[in-house]
């Protein structure tokens, strides 16, 4: 739902809501979180950014908080965190301040950190704006397409052939047996290796290439550890669906390809 | 378009399945001075340039690579379905605070954006736009993201370096706001303040 329809869908439908909450379930994409709407506000109300009056905004803010409360939307925690310190920017305007605090930040503006927050907020969205307008490949412009199995061909002469659990275990029994005895009066490493630090590795690797193998995870450091981690990764992986796992023929190397091609569709 | 080495080098790009590098293409073209190849790029590229066909030689990515002009969008896509690679607005500005300020953590462009930022950064990893580079070395190591070689590509840029600076989409941007406002119908809405459209104008 684009944005003024959204709007108009909103005005139009609020008093009418009243005995349709249970049939619609509305998704408001309105505002992209707590500052998005702040902004709104202020452009609305034709505020300076550097003097907003908080009491109009707070209003507005806790009003649009209960509109989409009565439209049966599910109101965020980060929208009430915004409201509590808006809240609480408006409280310290009103209380004065003692001599000690006054000593402190004398010509402080409560609200300035929001402001400060704003601004840069505002330049971010900006920015996404603007790279968002560029010429996108595969939106806009296009280059030659080299189809997926063709570039795996030209990877791996062996050519793909999906394989099952048992073969993967097998091949990680392989390696098991290939790595060297082990001395036993090593000193005990400072650091372990987590599955978690595992996989975020793996998928950075496979952001640089499409297809990685399995002895190129595991070649600079071969040790039992490595190996276990690198396949219960694997498996995470898998279990995930962020990855598919070839082999290139029988007892030969594996290889892992990202599950996600480029078709995803929108989040 | 004369001298051969700029059609080696045309052949070169043509066949490449992403952008390549200009030290690539040296590497390749081994028997030619890096000069030279340096001189004969430059003139493919104006060469393209003052064709103006359907396609153009661009620098992306740190690479060269042939791409069609985005005048033929339309026609193009009524042959090659576009991918949707569409971002939402709240997609966009999490890529633009990972591009601008990378390395960034997490918990960082929350505090920027005043919103969890979980799912999004979840699917711009997916689009493979944004990337881990690694654990910030503070308590709780946490992640730290960057942007990746796929955003440069998908986006057209040449490097970092050439994204507009903040300070210039400031500037593009002051003139219209102000337009923008004084348009807005603000007498009646405040006249009458119905609770149904007060925060919607």
């Amino acid at each position: 739902m684009s944005r003024s329809e959204a709007r108009h869908f909103i005005e139009d439908a609020a008093p009418l809501l009243d005995g349709f909450h249970e049939q619609y379930s509305v998704h408001l994409d309105k505002f992209d979180g707590p500052m998005d709407l702040l902004l709104h506000l202020i452009k609305k109300n034709e505020l300076d950014i550097y003097d907003i009056s908080i009491a109009v905004i707070t209003r507005q803010y806790l009003d649009y908080i209960k509109l989409m409360k009565d439209l049966n939307l599910e109101v965020a925690g980060d929208f009430l965190v915004m409201a509590a310190t808006l809240l609480h920017i408006k409280s310290r305007q009103l209380l004065p301040l003692d001599d000690q605090e006054e000593a402190e930040d004398e010509e402080a503006d409560p609200r300035a950190e929001l402001v400060r927050r704003l601004l840069e907020y505002q330049q971010y969205k900006e920015a996404g704006m603007v790279i968002g307008a560029r010429a996108l490949l595969g939106r806009e412009v296009f280059a030659r397409a080299v189809t997926e199995p063709f570039l795996l061909a030209a990877q791996n002469e062996e050519g793909p052939l999906e394989v099952n659990l048992f073969e993967l275990v097998d091949a990680f029994r392989v390696l098991l047996i290939r790595i060297p005895a082990e001395s036993f009066h090593d000193v005990a490493p400072g650091d372990s290796l987590s599955i978690a630090d595992c996989i975020n590795e793996i998928l950075s690797l496979l952001q640089e290439k499409e297809t990685v193998q399995f002895d190129d995870l595991v070649r600079d450091e071969l040790t039992r550890e490595r190996i276990i981690v690198t396949f219960l990764a694997l498996l995470e992986l898998c279990r995930l669906k962020l990855i598919r796992i070839f082999q290139g023929n029988r007892h030969g190397s594996i290889w892992f390809v990202p599950a996600v091609t480029q078709t995803l569709s929108e989040e | 378009m004369s001298s051969t080495l700029s059609s080696i080098i045309e052949s070169i790009i043509f066949t490449s399945d992403s952008a390549i590098s200009t030290d690539r293409i040296c590497d390749l073209l081994d028997e030619f001075e890096r000069d030279e190849v340096r001189a004969a790029l430059s003139e493919l590229a104006e060469f393209h340039e003052a064709r103006g066909g359907g396609f153009e030689l661009v620098a992306v990515a740190g690479g060269w690579q042939f791409r069609t002009r985005a005048t033929y969008q339309s026609y193009v896509t009524r042959h090659i379905k576009a991918r949707s690679s569409k971002f939402s607005q709240s997609a966009l500005e999490t890529l633009a605070i990972v591009a601008y300020r990378q390395p960034i953590t997490r918990a960082e462009i929350e505090h920027l954006r005043g919103v969890d930022c979980g799912g999004v950064l979840k699917s711009l990893l997916e689009k493979r736009v944004v990337r881990i580079l690694g654990k910030k070395d503070i308590p709780g190591r946490p992640l730290i993201y960057g942007t990746s070689k796929e955003f440069l590509e998908i986006f057209g840029l040449k490097d970092l370096k050439s994204l507009p600076t903040l300070k210039e989409i400031q500037a593009l941007d002051e003139v219209p706001q102000y337009e923008r406002q004084e348009e807005l119908p603000l007498g009646q809405t405040r006249a009458v303040p119905v609770e149904s459209d007060l925060p919607f104008e």
